[in-house]
């Protein structure tokens, strides 16, 4: 017999359909039948019921910038305890990057994810491979190869393709595929041992810093390639005023470019190094140095979180991506320098980026866009939407919950947040993925107040 | 960041928040005696009148210091460990002079940096000194925040002999009690620092003590190797530094100064790309007797060493009758004998149960 479910008086919102409405959700064999606002009685009583009276119900979010771990670092995440962060944050999509290892630059690897993430995964994964053998930049991975077998574009994460001719091959090569380059924006000698984002707090700090134009830099070139190539770029954690402006205006040039921004890129900057979560001290206290907040691109200055929020509100921004990368306790209990970048986000995510709405920045329907429809569409895929006949990947809000990060209830493996015992508002109370519930929190069954 | 107006509307209180993390402690009770301290981890967190205590101790301490029997028993019983990640001869040496001369058992660890990596962990050197009941850490570490690290694992109070670019605490208190023994008070006098203010945790923690005390401070040096925005003309809300300036040349700099502090040139920072070469900063920024002899007459020319004659500084000054750098070497014994006496102290304190 077929397995019915309906989701019943939730405040539907699915960009993908411009549909913003109280409405029921009806579900059946894990996909979507329809959005309906049919009166109840018609809903046959072979329905399982889950009732949203009061919540958002949103399609799953997809994320396209995700660190699992798996294979190769599962003390700090594995695929199963990845994706179970993911399904507490609301994700149901998650892009996996190719820094594992090995890593993902071979057909084997790629595989053994997707085979170990059918089984092991609580929601879907999307392998990302790599764009050059070893991510060493020099020569190109068998991308056709990756492709077939299911990579979704092409990173070599943290480490940028450095040599513009190898860049230039990739964006033409992937052009074949229909693929996206995904370049991690930053020119190693602009960073020059820096490990914070240049500025009053960096000197006050003596923490060697990172000039703004070491990604703008590298995000002016990779334009340039891809007006050459005519290839897909996409341009990762963008986090710098500058980087928005040539975002925009390769997007006016009409080139095929995209960009995505991180929650703590829209919600933390530079001060948060001091440890005060964002107070400026007088003197340095001995909890600076926060190496929780130290990330690659770095947390920038006031100006440029204003700057990324703008473009997000604007569209220049197109989606919203965690860049989740846990960490154990040994790579941060250290010093700034020697600390690992990085930061545990995606089970806060949905709580951080709802401060763009409650602040009035953004619409809700404009901040889900960014996190379901439009992240989809880059993809080439059919998620992010609750259109009929799609898989039921349905997220169910709280806008209005305020609660505590606590890292210790983390499903991740890692601890790494600068947002421990802070407070945020908007939680995800439960996650369905292909119909089936992956994530509930305890606040579903206590109406929310 | 503290400005100047902020800290002359700070009155003396009945208690002092500590370094550590805004515990407010108890009055000290013996001004000459203890500055009441938790840690040093730099000066941002003394109050003009706690460095006046700590300074007008440290005269006390030079006076133990010219005794033929240099000993006292202030702080026998007491274990003070240096722990040295970087190379130094004589700020480790002015701390095992300065504890033992009060008394204390000094124990020093040097590790190299090159053993770091492959040793043992900081983390796990905090604990390991935590377990064996030291009374004070003295630590310098090639790395900014490392002693404010150490200071979150540790009971025991925590000196910053220097942390990366960060900060050098006793370095800007003995800079500042060799002023105060040539200039008085600090208050609208001309202090120029000149050379490289970007990597120097001298010259951070000098700015702080001074403009905290009431002088003007101006920086010069290569543009390379200021922070970034420190230009001449730039208002003090970009620095966050207020009665600071960057002069446009070195001459402007000294022109008129109550005092000036040379900083040393690392020949690393040519290899960066900061500098041509050293010949060309000795001719723009060297201190000289030519240049030397803009500022006040019988200026102090101040070094924290050890000196590149003949690039930042040349031999007839480094050695003429304006320089005070011995004075420096021997008033940092001093200092640092008020500073462990002030943390050690307050380890007592806290030992008999009165703080906290």
């Amino acid at each position: 017999m077929a397995h019915k479910k309906v989701i019943r008086n939730g405040r539907v919102i699915d960009p993908s359909q411009g549909i913003d409405r109280l409405a029921d959700v009806l579900i059946e064999d894990g996909k979507i039948v329809e959005v309906t606002n049919a009166p109840l009685e018609s809903i046959a009583e072979d329905h399982e019921v889950i009732d949203a009276s009061g919540l958002v119900v949103s399609p799953g979010f997809v994320d396209l910038h995700t660190h699992l771990r798996d294979p190769g670092f599962e003390w700090k995440e594995t695929i199963e305890s990845g994706t179970k962060a993911a399904a507490r944050g609301g994700f149901t999509t998650v892009c996996a990057m190719p820094n594992t290892d090995p890593c993902q630059d071979s057909a084997a690897v790629i595989e053994d994810v997707t085979r170990r993430s059918l089984t092991g995964a609580a929601v879907r994964v999307l392998p990302i491979g790599a764009i050059t053998k070893g991510r060493h930049g020099k020569v190109l991975s068998p991308m056709g190869e990756l492709a077939e077998v299911g990579a979704i574009g092409f990173s070599d994460d943290g480490d940028p393709v450095s040599d513009a001719n190898i860049m230039r091959q990739a964006l033409t090569y992937a052009t074949g595929l229909g693929l996206p380059i995904i370049n991690h924006a930053e020119v190693h000698s602009l960073v020059h041992g820096g490990v914070m984002n240049e500025g009053p707090v960096a000197t006050r700090l003596g923490l060697p810093p990172v000039p703004a134009s070491a990604e703008a830099v590298m995000i002016a070139r990779d334009i340039e390639l891809a007006a050459l190539t005519g290839g897909r770029l996409h341009v990762p954690h963008v986090s710098t005023a500058a980087g928005v402006e040539l975002v925009r205006a390769a997007k006016s040039r009409g080139l095929d470019v995209t960009a995505e921004v991180t929650p703590h890129h829209l919600t933390l900057d530079d001060t948060w190094v001091y440890g005060l979560h964002g107070e400026v001290p007088d003197a340095v206290p001995a909890v600076a140095y926060d190496t929780n907040t130290k990330v690659n691109p770095p947390l920038r200055s006031v100006a440029d979180v204003a700057a990324v929020r703008a473009a997000l509100a604007d569209g220049t921004i197109d989606i919203i991506a965690t860049d989740h990368a846990p960490h154990a306790a040994t790579d941060k209990v250290c010093t700034y320098d020697e600390a690992a970048h990085g930061i545990n986000v995606l089970e806060t995510a949905f709580g951080q980026v709802m401060q763009l709405v409650h602040q009035d920045l953004i619409s809700l329907s404009d901040l889900i866009d960014p996190l379901t429809a439009a992240p989809a569409r880059i993809l080439g895929r059919n998620f992010g939407t609750l259109a009929a006949g799609s898989n039921a990947d349905i997220a169910l809000l709280d806008i209005d919950s305020e609660w505590t990060v606590s890292a210790d209830d983390f499903a991740s493996l890692s601890r790494n947040t600068p947002l421990e015992g802070v407070q945020l508002k908007g939680r995800v109370v439960e996650t369905l993925f292909a119909g089936e519930s992956v994530w509930r929190s305890d606040r579903l069954e206590q109406p929310a107040s | 960041m503290t400005t100047r107006d902020e800290v002359r509307t700070t009155k003396p209180d009945n208690g002092v928040a500590d370094a550590g993390g805004g515990r407010v402690i108890e009055p000290d009770a013996q001004p000459q005696a203890s500055a009441q301290i938790r840690h040093l981890l730099d000066v941002d967190s003394l109050t003009p009148e706690q460095i006046t205590t700590l300074l007008d101790s440290s005269e006390g301490m030079l006076e133990v210091l010219s005794r033929d029997v240099k000993k006292t028993p202030a702080l026998r019983g007491k274990t003070i460990v240096t722990v040295f990640y970087e190379n130094s001869t004589r700020t480790r040496i002015s701390f095992e002079e300065a504890g033992k001369i009060l008394g204390a058992d000094v124990i020093n660890v040097s590790v190299s940096a090159s053993s770091v990596s492959k040793g043992e962990s900081l983390y796990n050197t905090a604990l390991t000194l935590q377990a064996m009941q030291v009374d004070a850490l003295v630590i310098r570490h090639p790395h900014s925040g490392a002693p404010h690290f150490v200071a979150r694992y540790v009971n025991a109070p925590v000196v910053n002999a220097g942390d990366g670019l960060h900060a050098h605490p006793t370095q800007a208190l003995l800079d500042l009690f060799t002023l105060r023994q040539k200039l008085g008070s600090m208050d609208g006098k001309k202090i120029a620092i000149v050379g490289d203010v970007l990597y120097s945790r001298v010259a951070r923690s000098d700015i702080l003590g001074l403009v905290k005390m009431g002088a003007d401070v101006v920086l010069c040096g290569p543009p390379t190797l200021m922070p970034a925005g420190w230009r001449p003309g730039v208002s003090p809300t970009e620095t966050g530094m207020e009665s600071v300036r960057i002069a446009g040349d070195v001459g402007e700099a000294l022109d008129g100064a109550d005092a000036v502090m040379t900083l040393r040139i690392q020949r690393e920072r040519q290899d960066a790309g900061h500098l041509p070469d050293l010949r060309e900063y000795s001719n723009m920024y060297g201190i000289n007797r030519r240049r030397l002899a803009l500022a006040k007459k019988d200026a102090p020319l101040l070094h924290p060493g050890p000196m590149n004659e003949g690039v930042e500084i040349s031999s007839d000054v480094a050695h003429g009758a304006q320089s005070v750098v011995e004075e420096q070497v021997r008033n940092g014994v001093a200092v640092r004998m008020a500073v462990l006496y002030a943390i050690c102290s307050k380890g007592r304190d806290r030992a008999a149960g009165t703080d906290e």
